[in-house]
């Protein structure tokens, strides 16, 4: 197989695994997050606003890391820096 | 709706200076809020009619949302964030006109947006508190945590740029994407998420801005408040 088969066979593989990994955890976290938010909220109904926004902040927080996995995998797949190296040789 | 790519569409440059697209629509913005807002604020009347009361409303629910955070500081942090989330509010439902780019899918603007954030949270810091009393700050737990402070400053504040700058590009190219694969009217539930998604990321960026000054000028504030209880017993 050809540098270039190789370097699209690995870039293809570990961008499906890696962005399935990125999306799994961070999904887990904020359903944690909005769960315990909501036991929170029923406890004590009138701490509504603070609550509302407590929860928001921490799943921007939260979903920003999702963000950045989806970001990377997508510079591996249509920007690849390291591309270079191959196409010279 | 369509973006190229990762790359800025540069329009013309002269000399080392590009213009992209993005600076243009920055510019169209701002010179639209500008016009609509000398428009609305022509003539105030003390009983308002339907335009000024929008207006009002949009401002006064801003102002609320600051004054839960700062209840007396309001005045003065209010104009940077309400600009930040009307700015960054519009700047990022303009992506899903056909045709037009938001601003924001533009890692140039998002980051500076973020390092304005940046500079403001040690310039409202150093006007609350005083030169000293904010650099002290640095120190204060414990002199081996500078460190970490200098770094968690300097990486939050990236992250406010590429969790912005993320979110719009990915969408954009998300909706390109399904667009060119599947066919005519099949990214309407993507661009569905991208309206959702463009406002709550306008107000999570505003709020983190918020939050971040509000942590530069607070921590001061128990001193002088633990001062001014000791000077008064």
């Amino acid at each position: 197989m050809s540098d270039m088969g190789i370097f699209t066979l690995g870039s293809t593989i570990v961008v499906a695994i890696g962005i399935a990994l990125g999306v799994m955890l961070p999904a887990i976290a904020m359903g944690r997050t909005i769960s315990s938010a909501l036991d929170a909220l029923a406890r004590q109904p009138e701490a509504e606003k603070s609550i509302t926004r407590i929860l928001f902040i921490g799943l921007a927080m939260i979903e920003s890391l999702a963000i950045y996995c989806l970001v990377i995998m997508l510079i591996i797949l249509f920007r690849n820096p390291l591309l270079a190296y191959i196409v010279g040789h | 709706m369509g973006a190229e790519g990762f790359a800025a569409n540069t329009i013309f440059s002269f000399g080392s200076i590009t213009i992209t697209s993005s600076i243009i629509t920055t510019w169209v913005i701002m010179i639209f809020l500008i016009i609509l807002a000398y428009f609305f604020t022509y003539r105030l009347k003390l009983i308002p009619k339907t335009p000024q009361n929008i207006l009002e409303s949009i401002i006064m629910v801003m102002h609320n949302a600051i004054q839960e955070v700062l209840p007396e500081h309001v005045n003065l942090i209010f104009p940077f964030i309400s600009s930040l989330w009307i700015f960054i509010l519009i700047s990022n439902l303009i992506g899903i006109i056909p045709l037009l780019n938001s601003p924001t899918s533009d890692f140039s603007v998002t980051s500076a947006l973020a390092i304005l954030t940046f500079l403001s949270v040690h310039w409202y810091g150093i006007k609350v508190c005083g030169f000293k009393n904010y650099l002290s700050h640095y120190i204060k737990p414990s002199f081996i945590l500078l460190p970490f402070h200098l770094v968690s400053e300097v990486s939050r504040t990236l992250a406010m740029a590429v969790r912005l700058f993320g979110n719009m590009m990915s969408l954009q190219f998300t909706a390109l994407l399904i667009l060119m694969i599947m066919g005519f009217l099949v990214p309407v539930p993507i661009l569905m998420l991208h309206i959702v998604e463009a406002i709550i990321q306008a107000y999570i960026f505003g709020m983190l801005a918020l939050v971040y000054i509000a942590g530069g000028i607070q921590i001061q504030e128990e001193k002088i408040i633990k001062k001014k209880e000791l000077i008064n017993e």
